[in-house]
């Protein structure tokens, strides 16, 4: 298949098209909204329907009621409309419903501003909604590996029945890179949902409901939830690791685009002596702890660049253990720190600076 | 000898948590009624609301949604949009539909949303025990307005049938009341309407059912029926605001 | 002549059938059924026209109409 030149988010439209998604509910939010308006007008050409809510909260609920009569289902919004969306998202990990969602973050918090950032973090993978339940969260760093992610982000929905949110930024929305697109999915292959609310025909009720009065029921409910998010723990992590064989002077753990940035300032610290390696999570919910503490015991330093205060840096924590240093370099609310502020960053870690 | 009134088949065999005299458990009934009659039951989907009758999907014998407190009109927009082929219809209280969900069900009417909804409107909120509503009344004295409803501060009903059939689109509108047995033989005849034009794929339709709510309202349920007709009546005029006929298309010169 | 049966157990005592009655055919029971509401029952059977008002306004589903032969329509419903 050819490539194309195409602007990140409409990728991320067409990717879903050929998953087979040919419903999408979504409300215009910069930095995302080409996805809406890409979708608005591609899918008349594939049989879709594309609804423009009044609310991000009208939206996840819409995505609600179309996964639960059994549809691929998408919704991409920004920061501040995923907020909206807890509520929605919380119900359809409660229901254990198929869906795939978007984040294209923006700096935060409150209105914030519309340039790319990755603040929403914490919000993806921990909180993002009330109650116990988890979503599959999934960081690309390319327009391409974007495309692949939500191509099987809705595979990964249906086999586990639960939301999958792909984090990306405004960057891998904005951004214009060559990518190439898998075939279109024939509707007829996707998979059966027999517990969908699609009519009572020859079959018992079938009700798409998170109301659990008795307290043992929801107790159990609950942990019926945390056996699939053990076993999408065991099954579904993934993670990059570039530079890494061998002893290294600092790793960096990094992810989504800042990993790229990362990976060119390496690039010439590399070349001027240094041993720099990059940890790269691509699933930060489940997020590669063992991996990482494998990875990160040759490393005399590990240093965590994000592009917010310090988010994932609990996560390495965690994997590392107490007794392990742990530097941080972050800029955020827009600014996307650059191959030099990087450079730099290192160079006081490691105590090697890096002529460029 | 022959059964002239029986139990109809797209409801349960349970009996409901519903107070005694409450309406809710006849307007299910009037809707199950329909959706037999026109032989739907096995097609549609029911999206039930947060309120008193949060638990509709145990008494409606039929595929169900329970949707969040409000958004009921928006799962049903997404379910209609991705199987146009099923019927869909909300059963909603007016602190469902007229408070949180406001937005949710003047956007799908002015969508035209082809889903019927079932507007519930008891004045009161009555799953969480007699607070104020939308719709509370004047004067009308709740666990949250102690005082009696002060228009001044806590603003006036809102009608919400009137308002929505001031939105340009093609739609059933009307309002019923199931609290005698006449005005119940009445607001069946409205209800099934409304299902059948889902059927026919028509237009968006809507019936608000005024109702009882003896418990919260501090009545007998005969009581209640009384106090219904002298307070809510003269302020929600029944009748149907809009009927599909009355729709004239509209359009801008292409550029 | 039309008969009226009211299930006991689905009965809620809320009395709504005994108004709706144009032939005060039902009143209340004075014993309580399983969940201790009184219970509405045709205590005056032979007045029944079978006009089904008791069973249209009951909120329970509790009443059931019968006739000999057919009925007499005295409204559609």
């Amino acid at each position: 298949m050819a490539k194309v030149l195409m602007k990140g988010n409409e990728a991320i439209g067409e990717a879903a098209i050929r998953a087979g998604c040919r419903n999408f509910f979504g409300y215009p939010i910069t930095p995302q909204s080409e996805v809406p308006e890409y979708l608005s007008r591609r899918f008349p050409e594939v049989g879709g329907t594309y609804v423009q809510a009044e609310s991000e909260v009208a939206a996840i609920n819409m995505l609600y009621g179309g996964a639960g009569v059994g549809k691929r289902v998408l919704t991409t919004s920004s920061s501040p409309g995923i907020s909206l969306m807890s509520e929605g998202i919380s119900y359809i990990a409660a229901c254990e419903l198929p869906v795939v969602l978007v984040n294209i973050v923006r700096g935060g918090p409150g209105l914030g501003g519309i340039l790319p950032a990755q603040s929403d973090y914490h919000q993806a993978t921990r909180g993002i909604g009330h109650g116990d339940f988890r979503l599959l969260v999934l960081a690309p760093a390319s327009v391409q590996e974007a495309v692949n992610l939500i191509y099987e982000a809705f595979d990964l929905a249906d086999r586990y029945r639960n939301p999958v949110l792909i984090l990306g930024d405004g960057m891998i929305g904005q951004m214009m890179e060559p990518v190439e697109f898998p075939p279109m999915r024939p509707l007829d292959s996707l998979p059966e949902k027999p517990w969908a609310a699609t009519g009572m025909k020859d079959r018992p009720q079938n009700v798409i409901n998170s109301l659990y009065l008795n307290e043992h029921e929801l107790n159990a409910h609950n942990f019926k939830l945390k056996a699939k998010y053990d076993q999408v723990a065991r099954e579904q992590v993934r993670f990059e690791t570039w530079r890494c064989d061998g002893d290294l002077d600092v790793l960096v753990v990094a992810f989504g685009t800042m990993a790229r940035i990362v990976k060119t300032a390496l690039a010439d610290f590399n070349a001027a002596g240094g041993r720099g390696g990059v940890f790269r999570p691509i699933t930060l919910w489940p997020y590669p702890h063992e991996q990482l503490r494998e990875t990160a015991r040759r490393a005399k330093k590990v240093l965590v660049i994000e592009m917010n205060t310090g988010q994932m840096i609990d996560d390495v924590r965690m994997a590392l253990g107490p007794d392990r240093e742990v530097g941080f370099f972050g800029r955020t609310g827009g600014v996307v720190p650059t191959p030099d502020d990087v450079l730099a960053a290192i160079g006081e870690v490691t105590g090697k600076g890096a002529a460029r | 000898m022959k059964a002239i009134f029986g139990y109809p088949k797209s409801l349960q065999s349970r009996t409901t948590h519903y107070c005694p005299g409450c309406t809710h458990g006849v307007i299910h009934r009037l809707v199950a009624e329909s959706i037999d009659e026109l032989g739907l039951r096995e097609r549609t989907v029911a999206v039930a609301p947060v309120g008193c009758s949060v638990l509709a999907y145990n008494y409606f014998n039929c595929d169900s949604f329970e949707a969040s407190h409000g958004r009921a009109p928006a799962v049903a927009t997404g379910a209609k949009r991705c199987r146009p082929d099923l019927i869909v219809f909300t059963y909603q209280g007016d602190g469902d539909l007229a408070s949180i969900g406001m937005a949710e069900i003047v956007h799908a009417a002015n969508r035209g949303e082809k889903i019927t909804v079932i507007f519930v409107n008891n004045a009161i909120y009555g799953m969480t025990g007699g607070q104020m509503a939308p719709t509370t009344l004047p004067g009308q004295v709740t666990s949250t307005s102690p005082f009696g409803r002060d228009t001044e501060l806590a603003g006036w009903p809102i009608r919400v049938a009137e308002l929505l059939a001031t939105l340009r689109g093609k739609a059933y509108i009307a309002r019923v009341a199931a609290h005698t047995p006449l005005l119940t033989i009445k607001a069946k005849a409205a209800i099934r309407r409304a299902f059948d034009l889902q059927r026919r794929d028509e237009c968006f339709t809507f019936v608000e059912v005024l109702s009882t709510c003896p418990t919260n309202w501090g009545m007998t349920p005969n009581e209640a029926t009384e106090w219904l007709e002298r307070n809510m009546m003269p302020y929600y005029r029944l009748g149907v605001l809009k009927e599909p006929g009355d729709f004239v298309p509209y359009s801008v010169e292409r550029g | 002549m039309p008969k009226v049966v009211v299930d006991r157990k689905r009965c809620k005592g809320c009395e709504r059938c005994i108004v709706a009655c144009p032939q005060q055919v039902l009143t209340m029971s004075k014993e309580f059924n399983e969940k201790g509401y009184p219970f509405a029952r045709p205590e005056f059977q032979p007045r029944c026209i079978g006009c089904r008002l008791c069973a249209i306004t009951c909120p329970d589903v509790a009443i059931e109409v019968f006739v000999h032969g057919t009925m007499y329509q005295f409204f559609p419903y």
